[in-house]
């Protein structure tokens, strides 16, 4: 049982206020991004037995920004990820997908629906399916069980995956089994999956962890190519690779937003030396 | 291509489509020309104790081939899939024991045990059995309808593994002591027995026996293809992802509970299927059928064969049934130790089960 007792599912959450209420009317349209911000994380706050694993934090991120977020282990960073997908239900706060999307009210396949992609610190793809099979079932796509029994690829899917194949450079591995992969193999076709669903907004939890310096160096052109067509949120903890592609950095500490700016600034922080850095 | 044959080539390779259509020749035309054509005392003449055998063992390979689909294909270990079986038989034998009419023992038109009883009226649960259509229906409805309403719960309470496998035991260990009370409605411990007709046809002369075999034959063979579309579709992909990562499943935008309830509420309803189509050929529905040990032994079948395959489903279900009821015969007390010693031997050696190991012989070979 993957629920711990006391855990409310997002159907079992009653509704705050009102204005919520209407959000979740028109969660089905399209998310609104008027003002720029594709998330806003408003004073999460998240704890499990008695550890607070977020602190009243609080985050945006702007449509197109590449953000990368550090912390020492135990600042909260996959719990935050597992607050925004809807693995994990915050005890306060809220979480808005756009202007209008309540994350907090749907369930896992529903974020993902809405355009959330992520993807795990521990390379999670499907072991016992070839590469193309990984890409083609991750692929946006009428994803009801009626649809799935009678569905074929067409021509211009081919295509897709065969472009994303290329992306994550693994044309000659298609017919592979992915869990045959290398480590390093097997982040990229976690990332090719992520590209298929086509997600607006992406969040990679330690992306290049395992990677030789190839492949981080060919992550980093990757994700700098696609910051500004999506948004992505970095978890890392390799400095190098955050130094590379960073705009902006958020440091978490103990489960709230110690600083926040561009990567020279943070690095010169006294505070994020002390805690983190420093160390 | 047309649609038809790509499905064909889909489905299986030239090879495939061979051995089945041999394994089709031998059930359609072999066994009912020994049994019929040829007659008693020639060497080649095949009695009604092989025919009402591997009619059973068919039945038993059904349901093999259900647990397979949920357990080697969705990773949902189920110990109670005996329930849906007994309950399609029950369903059905409803209907046989109406058929009975008043040529009971007691000469009424009211099963045996009902008059027995003292019963004046059909329980609520009998309404209409005298319709063959009905029983029909209630074969499919009653075991799916359970699977649905039980699967909905578990699966969206997010209940899985072993936790999983316990309730479906306890499921069907409850459902065994329900049965097993006369009032309940069902015959109690003895169950339905002593049929004479369907469909008004005497149903122990050897036509509507060999009748009864080619229907399970056909059965089993439309399961199998059935099955083997649902496990190459997309469909089938997800399954198998679902049983391998199911938050990754998740997170691409498929709700798993959907994914899992389908093939489950499907694996329960070629269940209750077989159950009908063994009940009339074995002759006796009861409770027993639900203990939990009954349940346990799919498991083993499936695991003996090999998981995730369909084929080794019933190429497992053939091989622990034969075996049964050749020691159940020579040795009957020795069965439950060489029923265990199959499967420590089959998790420890064969972890693909028997058609694993020709595959494993064939990598070393080539």
């Amino acid at each position: 049982m993957e629920k711990p007792l006391g855990v409310e599912t997002a159907s079992e959450r009653p509704s705050i206020d009102p204005a919520v209420d209407f959000a979740r009317a028109i969660e089905h349209g399209k998310p609104d991004f008027a003002h720029g911000v594709i998330l806003y994380l408003d004073d999460i706050s998240v704890s499990f037995d008695g550890f607070q694993a977020l602190n009243k934090l609080s985050l945006a991120i702007d449509v197109g920004e590449l953000r990368c977020i550090i912390g020492p282990n135990g600042a909260g960073k996959t719990t935050m990820m597992d607050v925004i997908t809807g693995k994990t239900r915050p005890d306060s706060g809220t979480v808005f997908f756009g202007q209008n999307i309540d994350l907090l009210k749907m369930t896992e396949p529903e974020v993902a629906h809405a355009g959330v992609g992520r993807k795990f610190q521990k390379p999670t793809i499907f072991e016992q399916h070839t590469v193309f099979e990984n890409l083609e079932l991750s692929m946006k796509a009428d994803k009801r069980v009626r649809n799935t029994l009678f569905a074929k690829l067409n021509s211009e899917q081919r295509d897709r995956i065969a472009e994303t194949l290329r992306q994550i450079r693994l044309e000659d591995a298609a017919s592979r089994i992915a869990g045959l992969l290398s480590h390093g193999q097997k982040q990229w076709l976690e990332i090719g999956m992520l590209l298929m669903q086509e997600p607006k907004l992406l969040l990679l939890d330690e992306p290049v962890a395992g990677m030789s310096d190839d492949e981080t160096e060919r992550t980093a052109e990757l994700f700098l190519a696609l910051a500004g067509k999506r948004s992505l949120v970095v978890v890392e903890h390799d400095m190098a690779f955050v130094a590379k592609i960073a705009r902006t950095v958020t440091v978490l500490h103990e489960g709230s937003v110690l600083a926040e700016g561009p990567m020279e600034r943070v690095q010169n922080d006294p505070r994020v030396i002390e805690v983190y850095l420093g160390r | 291509m047309g649609p038809v044959s790509l499905l064909i080539a889909r489905l299986y390779g030239p090879r495939g489509w061979m051995t089945l259509a041999a394994f089709a020749l031998a059930l359609f035309v072999v066994f009912p020309l020994c049994n019929l054509a040829i007659p008693e005392g020639n060497p080649l003449h095949l009695s009604a104790y092989w025919v009402s055998l591997v009619g059973k063992i068919m039945c038993y390979a059904i349901v093999a081939l259900a647990m397979d689909l949920a357990w080697g294909y969705a990773g949902i270990l189920s110990l109670g899939h005996g329930l849906f079986f007994a309950l399609g038989g029950y369903a059905f034998g409803m209907y046989l024991m109406r058929q009975i009419g008043s040529d009971g023992q007691y000469k009424a038109n009211m099963p045996d045990f009902m008059v027995f009883l003292d019963w004046k009226e059909f329980p609520w649960a009998w309404w209409n059995s005298d319709q063959f259509w009905w029983c029909a229906l209630l074969v499919v409805l009653v075991p799916g309808l359970l699977a649905f309403v039980f699967g909905f719960f578990a699966f969206r309470s997010r209940i899985k593994g072993v936790y999983f496998s316990i309730i479906t035991q306890a499921l069907t260990y409850a459902a065994m002591l329900l049965f097993f009370r006369n009032a309940t409605g069902f015959g109690g411990n003895n169950g339905f027995t002593d049929f004479k007709r369907i469909l008004d046809i005497p149903v122990a002369i050897p036509s509507t026996r060999m009748a009864l075999f080619a229907i399970t034959a056909a059965t089993l063979i439309g399961s199998l293809l059935l099955g083997r579309y649902i496990v190459t579709s997309k469909f089938g992909r997800i399954l198998a992802a679902i049983r391998d990562a199911e938050s990754r499943v998740m997170f691409c935008g498929y709700n798993p509970v959907h994914y899992k309830l389908a093939i489950w509420t499907f694996s329960a309803v070629l269940c209750g299927i077989a159950g009908a189509l063994y009940v009339p050929q074995v002759g006796i529905i009861n409770p027993s059928e639900m203990s939990p040990a009954n349940s346990i032994e799919i498991a083993i079948w499936v695991a003996v064969g090999g998981r995730g395959t369909l084929v080794g489903a019933i190429v497992g279900a053939g091989l622990v049934n034969g075996a049964k009821s050749y020691f159940t015969q020579a040795f009957p007390e020795y069965w439950l130790y060489v029923l265990g010693l199959i499967f420590i031997l089959v998790t420890l050696f064969m972890p693909k089960g028997v058609v694993g190991l020709w595959s494993q012989w064939k990598n070393r070979s080539a």
